[in-house]
C-alpha cells in the first residue's frame, strides 16, 4: 500500500547527491560576508583604539623624551600624579568593600525596598557627573551650614582632598557591585548553606567560600572601579576648585596644561594615565594566566 | 538520634509551604519523604537541618527541644540536590571542611584530618581521588563525596534532598545501594527527600508520604502499597 504511494515512489527515484559538494557549518556565513565584517571591525578598533593611543605617545614623545621627561619632573605634574594615586587608592578599596556588600544583600537575601535600593546603586550612572559634583557642592560649600562649620573647625571638604575623594566615591560606586552581582546570582546560595552545615560561623562562609567564588568578578570590578577613579574628570572638576599643585588630578592638570598650549607636557601627563591603564590591564592578565587551571575548573562546573 | 517532629508549620510570606505536621522517627531509621514537588518535602527537611525555622511548632532531638537550635549546632549531616561541593576546593579540601571549620580546642590535627578523609574515601570507594576538583568527577562520584563531606563532621543524623536526583539510571542503582550500606555501617538516623516512589519504597524503612504541605501517610513501605490511607497516596503509588 505504502510503496504504492506516489509520493514515496518519486522520492526513491531522485539521484543521489553530488559527491563534490563542500559542507558549510550551519552556523558561519559566506567566505565574503565574515571577511567584510572582520575587516570593518579591524578598521574600527584600530581607528578607535589604537590610532588614538598611538597618536597620545607620539605627541608626548614629539620634542624627544628628554622633553616628555623634563615636563614630568613639574612640581605640578607630581602633585597631580601623587594625588590621582592618592585618590585611587582610597576610593577603590572603599568601594570594593561597599560594592561587596551591596551585592551581597541584593542577591542573598529578599527585602523590602530592594527595587529601589537595585536603582540607587545605578544612580552615579545614570546621574551627569557634573550634576554629582555640584550637589556636594552646595551641601559642603564654604557657604552652606554645615560646609562654614567645617571649613571653620578646620576640615573643608570642597577644593580639598575629601571633595575629590567623595565626589569619586560617588561616581565609582556601581562597578563592583554590578560585575558581582550576576555572578551571585548564578551561583545561588547552596555553597554556603552546605559551609554552615558543616558548622562554619558565617563570618568563615564568607572568607572560606563566597569570597572565593567571586573573587575573578572582584577583580574586574576593581579593575574599572579603579580606571574610572584616576580618569574622572567631571564630578572632581566641579568640586575640586583646580587649584594648581594642590587639588588638579591627573585627567585636570592635562585639560589645563592643554589649555595653556603646552602639548608636551599635556600628552606626557596623558601618556603616564594612559601607561597606568595599561599596567593594570598588564597585571589582570597575568593573574589570569598565572592561574588558569583554577579558572578552568571553576567555570566548567 | 531519635527526631520528633510536633505541629511544625513553616509560612514563606502569604504561602503556607507545610501546614502543621507531626512525626516521629526512631532512632537509625531510614527514613523517605515522598511527594510531588510542592509537597513540601524539601522545607521539612530544611527545617530538620536548621536551614529554615518553623512558623510554629517544635523538634525535639532526643526528647530536647532543639527548635531553635542554629544550622551549626545541629550536627546535621547535610547533602544538598546538586552536591553544592565546593567547586574552588579539590575532594580532599571539601571533605576537610567541616573538621577545619571547628573551634580551635576541638579541631584534630594535620595528621588527623589527613586520616579521617582518607578513611571516608575509602567509605565511598573512591580512594585517591583528593586531588581533584569537583569539575572533574562524574555526577555519581560528586554525590559520593557530598556524602563523605557531610559525613566527616560526625553527624547526628543525615538530610539527604533528592540524593539521586541528578543521576542516570544506572548510577541511581549503584548509590542506592551505597547510602544504604552507608546507613547501615553507621546507624545514623537519615532521612531523604524523594519524588520517586520506586526508589523511596526500594531504600527506605519508614515511608513518609507528602502531598499539598501535609502529610497523608506514614508507614512501612509494604503497608503504604498494601494499604494507601488516602486516595492520593493510592494514585501516588500506583503511577
Amino acid at each position: 500500500m505504502i510503496s504504492a504511494d506516489p509520493v514515496f515512489t518519486r522520492h526513491e527515484n531522485r539521484p543521489p547527491p553530488p559527491r563534490t559538494r563542500t559542507c558549510i557549518s550551519p552556523t558561519t556565513e559566506p567566505a565574503w560576508v565574515r571577511r567584510t565584517l572582520i575587516g570593518i571591525v579591524l578598521t574600527l578598533l584600530s581607528l578607535l583604539l589604537f590610532a588614538p593611543l598611538w597618536a597620545v605617545f607620539a605627541e608626548a614623545l614629539g620634542d624627544g623624551i628628554a622633553a616628555a621627561l623634563a615636563s614630568l619632573g613639574n612640581r605640578d605634574a607630581l602633585s597631580a600624579i601623587r594625588l590621582t594615586l592618592t585618590v585611587a587608592a582610597i576610593t577603590v578599596p572603599l568601594n570594593a568593600a561597599f560594592g561587596i556588600a551591596a551585592a551581597w544583600a541584593v542577591t542573598k537575601f529578599d527585602f523590602a525596598g530592594k527595587s529601589l535600593l537595585l536603582t540607587l546603586i545605578d544612580l552615579p550612572f545614570s546621574v551627569s557627573p557634573v550634576v554629582a559634583g555640584l550637589c556636594i557642592v552646595l551641601l559642603f560649600g564654604a557657604n552652606t551650614t554645615l560646609g562654614g562649620w567645617l571649613v571653620a573647625s578646620g576640615y573643608p571638604v570642597v577644593f580639598a582632598l575629601p571633595g575629590i575623594v567623595l565626589a569619586t566615591l560617588f561616581i565609582t560606586f556601581p562597578f563592583v557591585a554590578r560585575e558581582l552581582m550576576p555572578v551571585m546570582i548564578e551561583q545561588g546560595r547552596a555553597e554556603e548553606e552546605a559551609a554552615l552545615t558543616l558548622g562554619a560561623s558565617g563570618w568563615r562562609t564568607f572568607l572560606t567560600v563566597t569570597l572565593p567564588n567571586i573573587r575573578w568578578a572582584l577583580v574586574y570590578g576593581v579593575l574599572l572601579c579603579n580606571a574610572r577613579a584616576m580618569g574622572e574628570f567631571g564630578a572632581v572638576a566641579v568640586v575640586s576648585g583646580k587649584i594648581r599643585g594642590q587639588t588638579a588630578t591627573m585627567p585636570i592638570t592635562i585639560e589645563m596644561l592643554y589649555n595653556e598650549y603646552l602639548s608636551v607636557a599635556a600628552f606626557t601627563l596623558a601618556a603616564v594615565l594612559a601607561l597606568l591603564a595599561l599596567l593594570i590591564l598588564a597585571i589582570k592578565t597575568a593573574l589570569e594566566l598565572r592561574h588558569a587551571d583554577a579558572l578552568s575548573a571553576i567555570r566548567k562546573h | 538520634m531519635h527526631i520528633e517532629i510536633d505541629a511544625i508549620a513553616k509560612e514563606f510570606g502569604a504561602t503556607r509551604a507545610l501546614h502543621p505536621v507531626s512525626l516521629s522517627i526512631p532512632e537509625g531509621a531510614l527514613v523517605a519523604l515522598l511527594g510531588p514537588s510542592g509537597s513540601g518535602k524539601t522545607t521539612l527537611l530544611r527545617l530538620l537541618g536548621g536551614l529554615e525555622f518553623p512558623t510554629s511548632g517544635r523538634v525535639l532531638f532526643d526528647g530536647r527541644d532543639s527548635t531553635g537550635m542554629s544550622v551549626q549546632e545541629r550536627r546535621a549531616g547535610f547533602v544538598f540536590q546538586s552536591y553544592a561541593l565546593f567547586r574552588h576546593m579539590t575532594v580532599f579540601e571539601n571533605i576537610a571542611y567541616g573538621l577545619r571549620a571547628r573551634p580551635r580546642a576541638l579541631r584534630p590535627n594535620r595528621a588527623e584530618i589527613a586520616r579521617r578523609v582518607d578513611r571516608l574515601l575509602a567509605l565511598i570507594q573512591l580512594p585517591g581521588i583528593g586531588s581533584r576538583y569537583p569539575s572533574q568527577l562524574s555526577g555519581g562520584q560528586r554525590q559520593r563525596v557530598a556524602l563523605a563531606r557531610a559525613l566527616a563532621i560526625e553527624p547526628r543524623m543525615m538530610l539527604l534532598d533528592e540524593p539521586f536526583g541528578a543521576l542516570d539510571a544506572k548510577a541511581r542503582k549503584e548509590l542506592r545501594q551505597g547510602l544504604r550500606d552507608i546507613h547501615d555501617q553507621t546507624g545514623l538516623t537519615t532521612i531523604f527527600v524523594t519524588h520517586d516512589q520506586e526508589e523511596a519504597m526500594a531504600l527506605a524503612d519508614l515511608v513518609v508520604v507528602m502531598s499539598m504541605g501535609r502529610i497523608e501517610q506514614i508507614g512501612r513501605p509494604a503497608d503504604i502499597r498494601l494499604r494507601p490511607a488516602t486516595d492520593f497516596v493510592r494514585r501516588f503509588v500506583e503511577a
